[in-house]
């Protein structure tokens, strides 16, 4: 872990509830207490209405595939196989980037719309990456 | 605002493109814009405002010996030099400035002089997209379009035909990077970058830069050139990550800069005799055609592969070859204003016999913001 050779990202103040979150393995998200708009990326305010009254919550971690890429020339940082890249559309809505495990990184194993799962995959002590995986069955 | 009293007195290229290793990214914006100054009949000391992308303007008004009153250094991507169109438009109408250098020049291939690429980790795109691997435009740009094929029918074949089409204009043009003829197989067969693109649906990486310069229509016919008139702007920002744009399969900033820009000319699509759609991948095209209104969605594709937009077609697309053959220093933006702009005056390689309005749309980031500029040489 303490040698993942890949960028991590720093939380900030507004998105370190997410990462948190992460870590504990849990996705959150955020509602407006006002007008009840679910959004990603977090931030401590309503991009729908601007109020700034949100609850963060615990997110079901369903999600579907909306659209992805194969990319056979990954930075070598990523290492050599070609890997998806993916953006998924959680069950609240939202949509995040992510990547697509535990199935091969082909166009056929990769089919727009296939349910998807949220699965944590911890790159160093204070970071783990929300991925998502085909829901089994 | 009334836009229709600006126009381009002034346009050019550097001397060189392509591979320029000889030359730093400052010293490439100086060529271009000494190139534009000549083809003005101006120097340093004519021009009152400046405008620039990637480099301060700062940086470009001292380098030239420029003391500006006024400087616009709005910064979005490759589309930026539409938004500075449009913003020294407004300037000169508001007597702000009376003749404005934009320039754009980059050092994409050989990095003389270049900055450093790289995102903060605690930014949007560092904390939610790099760490999945979104480093670099082919992973970012190329992410919604198997959404666009699936919800319109557009198919692999399509998206090569784009590139195609684009080499036929190519080999008219003297200047362009890639010339000879491809086929739809060529581009399917070329090496995988990211799934569905390959190389050939992908722009070219070279050095290069171009430079405008702006006067209102009144002054504009004393100069040595045809003046090219500025009838219609448009301008819009959407997001900074490509994976919270609102819908993958059509782009609200171009949809927004685009009626800005058609609203303010008064014109119709059927008006249109030229058409510049910043190409960084081959799926551009497509969403330009049907965000600025030219196809309905999902028939961009058909419209492409019935040769509308290739040479005789009803509507010329991309003439000069495009990022995809052109030319594409890293801010393509300034390349489809240079050519609508050579289209206008009747001295493009691959000219439009007739052509009287040319729209110039450009995207910058991933989607993440639009500038569409309509010109025309006639005297509003």
């Amino acid at each position: 872990m303490a040698d993942y050779p890949r960028p991590l990202p720093v939380p900030t103040p507004e998105t370190q509830a997410f990462w948190d979150g992460c870590l504990a393995g849990e996705l959150r998200l955020q509602k407006c207490d006002a007008c009840a708009h679910t959004y990603f990326p977090p931030r401590d305010f309503c991009p729908a209405c601007s109020g700034r009254k949100v609850t963060t919550f615990k997110a079901s971690g369903k999600a579907s595939l909306y659209s992805y890429v194969i990319n056979h020339r990954p930075r070598p940082d990523f290492g050599t196989a070609p890997h998806s890249i993916a953006v998924v559309t959680l069950a609240e809505g939202p949509r995040m980037m992510t990547n697509i495990i535990d199935c091969p990184q082909t166009p056929e194993a990769l089919q727009l719309d296939m349910a998807l799962e949220v699965a944590f995959e911890k790159a160093s002590e204070t970071i783990a990456l929300p991925k998502f995986r085909p829901v089994k069955g | 605002m009334k836009q229709k009293s600006v126009a381009i007195v002034g346009a050019a290229e550097t001397t060189n493109m392509g591979k320029i290793p000889n030359q730093s990214v400052i010293g490439l914006h100086a060529d271009a814009a000494l190139n534009a100054m000549r083809d003005a009949g101006l120097t340093a000391k004519d021009i009152d405002g400046v405008a620039t992308a990637g480099e301060s303007p700062v940086e470009l008004a001292h380098y030239l010996g420029i003391t500006p009153t006024w400087a616009d250094g709005t910064s979005v991507g490759g589309c930026s030099f539409m938004l500075h169109v449009r913003h020294a438009a407004a300037a000169i109408n508001a007597g702000l400035c009376k003749t404005v250098l934009i320039t754009h020049a980059e050092s994409g291939k050989s990095r003389v002089g270049a900055r450093k690429f790289g995102r903060d980790p605690a930014s949007q795109m560092g904390q939610f997209e790099v760490p999945f691997g979104v480093t670099s435009p082919p992973t970012m740009f190329t992410i919604p379009v198997l959404r666009y094929m699936k919800e319109t029918g557009t198919t692999l074949e399509d998206l090569a035909t784009v590139a195609v089409i684009q080499r036929e204009w190519a080999a008219k043009n003297p200047r362009a990077s890639y010339r000879d003829p491809i086929t739809v197989d060529d581009v399917l067969n070329s090496s995988m970058i990211a799934w569905p693109f390959t190389k050939l649906m992908c722009c070219l990486v070279t050095d290069g830069g171009g430079a405008l310069i702006l006067t209102s229509a009144e002054r504009a016919k004393d100069f040595p050139q045809k003046p090219v008139y500025i009838i219609g702007t448009g301008e819009c920002v959407e997001t900074p990550t490509v994976s919270q744009m609102e819908d993958f399969t059509t782009s609200k900033a171009f949809r927004v800069s685009g009626k800005k820009a058609f609203d303010e000319a008064g014109i119709k699509h059927a008006d249109v005799d030229h058409l510049m759609i910043y190409d960084a991948f081959a799926h551009l095209p497509l969403y330009g055609l049907e965000d600025l209104g030219f196809c309905k969605r999902g028939e961009a594709a058909a419209f492409i592969r019935e040769r509308n937009t290739a040479i005789g077609g009803k509507l010329p697309l991309n003439t000069n070859g495009g990022g995809l053959s052109y030319m594409h220093s890293g801010m393509y933006g300034m390349y489809a204003l240079q050519e609508s702009v050579r289209q206008m005056r009747g001295l493009a390689p691959a000219q439009v016999p007739g052509a009287k309005i040319s729209v110039a749309h450009g995207v910058g980031g991933m989607f993440a913001a639009s500038g569409t500029i309509i010109f025309s040489n006639e005297a509003p």
